[in-house]
């Protein structure tokens, strides 16, 4: 029989995951998983908007980190993007856009502590990577053409602004608008691990069940991202951006041994700071490799391979809610509104919010990454699908979607999928802090212990599995000739 | 384009040079989140007040969201007094040489660990570790946490001779006492081990479901909870320094503040009380 070859990947990582599902841990273990599901959907329809003052301050701080976190980084990755030809620029771009964001706060926590930089560079290091990925890819695209005119002797610079930035500006100026908006979630999750941010207090709210409060809180949040487009104007943008920075708060002060401490004698593996031999550091290294290291890949692996099953399984149910091809307007109104919120949460608090319900498994995990970022690609796909005209015979409902629809969207999903496929790996990784034996897990133990050497050994390794799925994902995208573009 | 980015370099330049609010003369101090974040801010702020009125600085309590923070946070001198567990107590004084345990509750002297069941386990309360917790789901508290994590799993291997993950189905770290008391409550783990002071507590005030979860063992009495100060504080803050911080919270006496650790009172302690709870997380393997 011969099938086509996006479908046998397809199947292959249907195959797969379901291969998966058999050694993961899929369980439910609260004794009353759907009252507190009840109670938490209850505490969202009756949110409480007054009872923590510090909400419009932790709205503010929010805002004001991923300003100024997304500005350093997209002014950074543009230099980057610069001379992004040469190699080592790549492997470095690549190396620190696959450590999450909250790994690099948790690093930065250990030496600059609770000062806003370490806010500001955990969104700003790992965006700068992004940015000159995306804006090289950009540039390279611009029409050579309007260069060719110039007169000889033309500086390199003047050529640079007036030929190649005109011609992207519009793509230059989206993507960088639509990094603000990731920027905010990012920000958003950084009060998990104590910066004073919303995840800080919907931290705080959720654990202790006040889900009034909690409730809020999302809600504010969503509010914020689907206004973004009342709010940002390009003539408000300098004012912001200018004005961020007095908004971050007041941390505590640096001190700057704590920084050389960090990293001429924490990271230093114990054997080697101790004087011991090279004997030693290879025990060191085959237990942590053996106790944490290798758990650790394991379980992110089932966890991503089951999620990305999950996310394109989602995706093709959840298109069709936003397309112009079915339905009413009551279906796609109430369609955006589920999607916008699937996508506007991050991963990490749908996870969150899961957990506490149903109790620790891979399970909450699979439905938040699905939720996300099945929410994210079928808004997409959906929209691609409104750009499509059927003929006026054309079949009605299922057969519409099977026979018109999806075959004519299924290579653009598999694009998005396999794009997203690093970016749910490195969200994979980052759950274990949450409590799932994920990479994360290891990292966040080996940091309860004071243990930082561990720790960068483990977030080196959790780095290096992501530019794997990356070097594959990307891969797999040529040989099916599946093409896309960036989404966070 | 060119001048945006210009303000954006602007910018990265502004923000190194805006200082922050901390004076380099207030006294900082932190806690280790071993219960619901709401009661932490109400206690810290009482000590902080009391604090600022007896040491004539200015004192500021800043919360942290886990025990390893505090410990950070102690040790990069961002905060000069905590309270902390046994262990993180340990762990923080190694860390900062000169630094002393200050002061423990009058219960810290002989603490102790619960473990408790919910009622489908149908496990009953018995004088040694019952065997019949195998195979069941279990929580620790905090991975940092003395009580909800290295005592408990220290009684578990004496008794089993196996690691936690070998003798039960599931293991899980809840973050805090309170929330170990409650996923057991609920039932989303059928056993559970905590810090005895804060059952008790919250017994007290009556937000335990005693038809659902109950305790099935209490175990040897250890050392733990204790204030602990930086080394270098005399020569910030000014000669004797570090007692006039000891004698205020040994002499601290307002019940109310007293209740929310819940201690009856503050006694005098010192780094070398603190050897047993060492000498077992080295054992367990989380102290090098």
């Amino acid at each position: 029989m011969h099938l086509s070859p996006t479908l046998r990947i397809s199947l292959l990582f249907l195959v797969i995951a379901i291969a998966a599902l058999f050694f993961a841990d899929i369980a439910i273990t609260t004794a009353n998983p759907w009252r507190d599901l009840g109670r938490f959907f209850l505490g969202v329809a009756t949110p409480d908007f007054f009872s923590t003052e510090g909400l419009a301050t932790a709205l503010l701080r929010t805002v004001a980190f991923a300003f100024v976190g997304v500005a350093l980084g997209s002014a950074c990755g543009f230099l980057l993007s610069l001379i992004y030809r040469f190699y080592p620029v790549r492997i470095f771009c690549a190396f620190i856009r696959a450590i999450h964001e909250l790994f690099w706060a948790l690093i930065f926590l250990q030496f600059f502590g609770f000062h806003p930089l370490t806010g500001v560079l955990a969104i700003a290091i790992p965006y700068s990577g992004i940015f000159a990925k995306v804006y090289s890819e950009i540039l390279d695209e611009a029409d050579p053409g309007p260069a060719r005119l110039l007169p000889p002797g033309t500086g390199i610079i003047s050529t640079f602004l007036y030929t190649r930035i005109p011609d992207c500006w519009v793509q230059l100026r989206t993507y960088t608008a639509y990094r603000l908006e990731c920027g905010l979630r990012s920000s958003a999750i950084l009060g998990f691990v104590g910066l004073p941010t919303l995840g800080f207090y919907l931290e705080t709210s959720f654990s202790q069940g006040l889900y009034s409060q909690a409730g809020a809180m999302l809600i504010l949040f969503y509010v914020l991202i689907a206004t973004i487009p009342l709010w940002v104007k390009p003539k408000l943008l300098p004012v912001y951006i200018l004005g961020a920075p007095f908004f971050l708060g007041d941390g505590m002060p640096i001190v700057w041994g704590n920084v050389a401490r960090f990293f001429t004698q924490d990271i230093i593996p114990a054997p080697l700071r101790d004087g011991e031999g090279l004997t030693e550091l290879g025990a060191w290294f085959s237990d942590l490799m053996l106790t944490e290291a290798l758990p650790g890949i394991w379980n992110t692996l089932l966890l991503t391979q089951i999620a990305l099953v999950a996310t394109g399984i989602l995706t093709l149910l959840a298109f069709p809610l936003i397309s112009n091809h079915f339905g009413g307007p009551i279906r796609r109104t109430s369609g955006h509104v589920f999607l916008v919120i699937a996508r506007s949460t991050p991963e990490y608090i749908l996870a969150y919010i899961l957990l506490q319900l149903w109790g620790p498994s891979m399970l909450p995990a699979v439905v938040a990454l699905a939720l996300h970022n099945g929410g994210i690609i079928g808004h997409l796909i959906g929209r691609q699908t409104n750009t499509i005209q059927l003929r006026p015979d054309a079949p009605t409902g299922y057969r519409r979607y099977s026979w018109e629809l999806v075959p004519r969207v299924y290579r653009s999903f598999l694009a998005f999928l396999f794009y997203r496929w690093e970016i749910i790996m490195r969200e994979t990784a980052i759950l274990g802090i949450l409590g799932i034996y994920t990479l994360g897990f290891y990292v966040d133990s080996a940091i309860q212990q004071i243990r930082f050497d561990r720790a960068m050994v483990l977030i080196l390794i959790t780095a290096l599995l992501n530019i794997g799925i990356d070097i594959l994902g990307r891969y797999i995208r040529r040989k099916l000739a599946l093409q896309t573009m960036p989404t966070c | 384009m060119a001048m945006s980015y210009i303000r954006e370099i602007l910018l990265s330049s502004l923000l190194a040079l805006t200082s922050f609010a901390v004076s380099a003369q207030t006294f900082v101090f932190t806690a280790i989140p071993d219960e619901d974040e709401t009661k932490l801010m109400e206690r810290f702020q009482g000590i902080a007040d009391y604090l600022q009125e007896e040491l004539g600085v200015e004192v500021r309590y800043i919360p942290v969201k886990s025990y390893a923070a505090a410990v950070s946070a102690f040790r990069n001198n961002q905060v000069q007094l905590a309270w902390f567990g046994g262990l993180s107590g340990v762990q923080a004084r190694s860390l900062v040489p000169g630094s002393q345990a200050l002061a423990q509750g009058v219960e810290d002297v002989d603490f102790y660990t619960y473990f408790i069941a919910h009622k489908s386990t149908g496990l009953e309360a018995s004088d040694t570790l019952p065997e019949g917790i195998r195979g069941k789901t279990f929580t620790f508290g905090s991975k940092g946490s003395t009580s909800g994590r290295v005592m408990p799993e220290h009684y578990i291997r004496q008794t089993f001779s196996e690691a936690p993950e070998d003798v039960f189905s599931r293991v899980g770290f809840s973050g805090n006492h309170t929330r170990t008391l409650r996923l057991v409550e609920a039932g989303t783990y059928e056993v559970g081990a905590l810090n005895y002071a804060v059952w008790e507590k919250e017994l007290e005030n009556g937000n335990v479901n005693t038809d659902e979860v109950s305790v099935i063992w209490k175990t040897p009495a250890y050392p733990d909870y204790q204030w602990t100060i930086r080394g270098d504080v005399d020569a910030r803050y000014g000669e004797g320094f570090t007692d006039k911080v000891r004698q205020a919270l040994l002499n601290m006496d307002d019940p109310e503040l007293l209740e929310s650790f819940p201690r009856s009172g503050f006694i005098p302690t010192a780094n070398e009380n603190y050897e047993p709870i060492r000498s077992v997380a080295e054992q367990i393997g989380i102290l090098d």
